[in-house]
Order: C-alpha cells, then structure tokens, then sequence
C-alpha cells in the first residue's frame, strides 16, 4: 500500500502516520493493540487529536481503495467533531475520486447524513434515498437509506 | 538527474504524534504492522 507515491502523498499531506511494528515496537505494539483492539496486521486506524478511534482499515488493500477508505476515515472525523459541512464535502469528494470502490457508497451515505445534520432538513435524507436509486442501489448502503424513500 | 522516491516519515510515539497532530489540525494514522522490515 505504502509504495504507491499517491498514498505517500495522501498519508503525508493529510495525516500524521504512526507505525507501531509487531517485532520492532514490541511493547508499543501489545499496549496500543490492546488499548485500540487492534487484532490484525495490518490495520489502519484514523484517530482524532484526542486519539479516538473515527475510521478503521483492516487488512491489505489495493492503493485505490487504500486511498479511498483514508479519504472516507478523513470525512468521518470531521463529521465526528461536529463539522458536517465540511464532513459533506469530503464524502462527496470521496464519491467524485473514488466513484467505482466501497468506499463510496458509504460515503454517500454519509454525505446525506451530514447534509441533514448541518441544515435539519429531512429533505436532505430522501434525497439521498433518490440518489441510491440511480446508483449504488444493490449497496448495503442504500437498504440502509430505503427507509427514507416514504 | 534523478529525484529520490518520497517516503512515508513514521513516528513511533503516538503521544508525540497526537501533539503533533493537534498542533498541526490533522489526524493521526496508526497503522499497526508486521510487514518485512
């Protein structure tokens, strides 16, 4: 994943990477995996500066969809920290750059969700319903969506 | 003239990095590895 210069990119432009190695951070890798539940090499998880948990990578992926699920961790973390026009904004842009992963499926899930939750409009979740119509419609994203069709 | 291939600089300290990440508004990716060294 991490020879890839778009991922290098990605990870140091966006991100502050810490690696903890099963046999070169020995103790690091027993206290951080027990205290992140981390039981799986390789995961990935995207922390938000207080160090919770907002996006989880677990095993290898090609670098599309590597790129694809940090860009997804990225909008999660800002729609966790309460920052839903921002978090609407990079789960649309998740949809435009990686439009073919399963990445974005969710993220047009959640770009709905974050649109609701930033204007109150319920308007916003039927109309991500409608969306799921035209595409990613056999998703578990959008039967997760369909109960906003009524 | 070549140009060297960019690489990922891994911290090793998550509360170092956490610091960083806060002063800096990012996020920190923890990637727990057995890859060959």
């Amino acid at each position: 994943m991490y020879t890839d210069p778009r991922v290098v990119s990605a990870v140091e432009d966006q991100f502050v990477p810490v690696r903890v190695h099963v046999k070169e951070n020995r103790d690091e890798f027993q206290r951080l995996g027990a205290e992140y539940q981390a039981q799986w090499t390789p995961t990935i998880l995207i922390l938000d500066e207080a160090g919770e948990e907002r996006h989880r990578i677990e095993g290898f992926l090609p670098a599309d969809d590597f790129l694809s699920q940090l860009a997804l961790g990225a909008a999660k973390a800002a729609f966790s920290a309460g920052d839903h026009g921002t978090a609407e904004q990079l789960f649309e842009s998740v949809i435009a750059s990686h439009p073919n992963t399963d990445a974005a499926p969710e993220a047009q899930y959640w770009a709905g969700v974050s649109r609701y939750k930033a204007t109150n409009d319920p308007g916003a979740l039927h109309a991500t319903y409608r969306k799921f119509q035209e595409r990613y419609n056999d998703s578990t994203w959008a039967k997760k969506a369909s109960v906003w069709g009524g | 003239m070549t140009t060297a291939a960019r690489e990922i600089t891994w911290n090793h300290d998550l509360n170092r990095a956490l610091e960083d990440a806060a002063a800096r508004h990012r996020r920190v990716l923890l990637d727990f590895s057995a890859a060959p060294m």
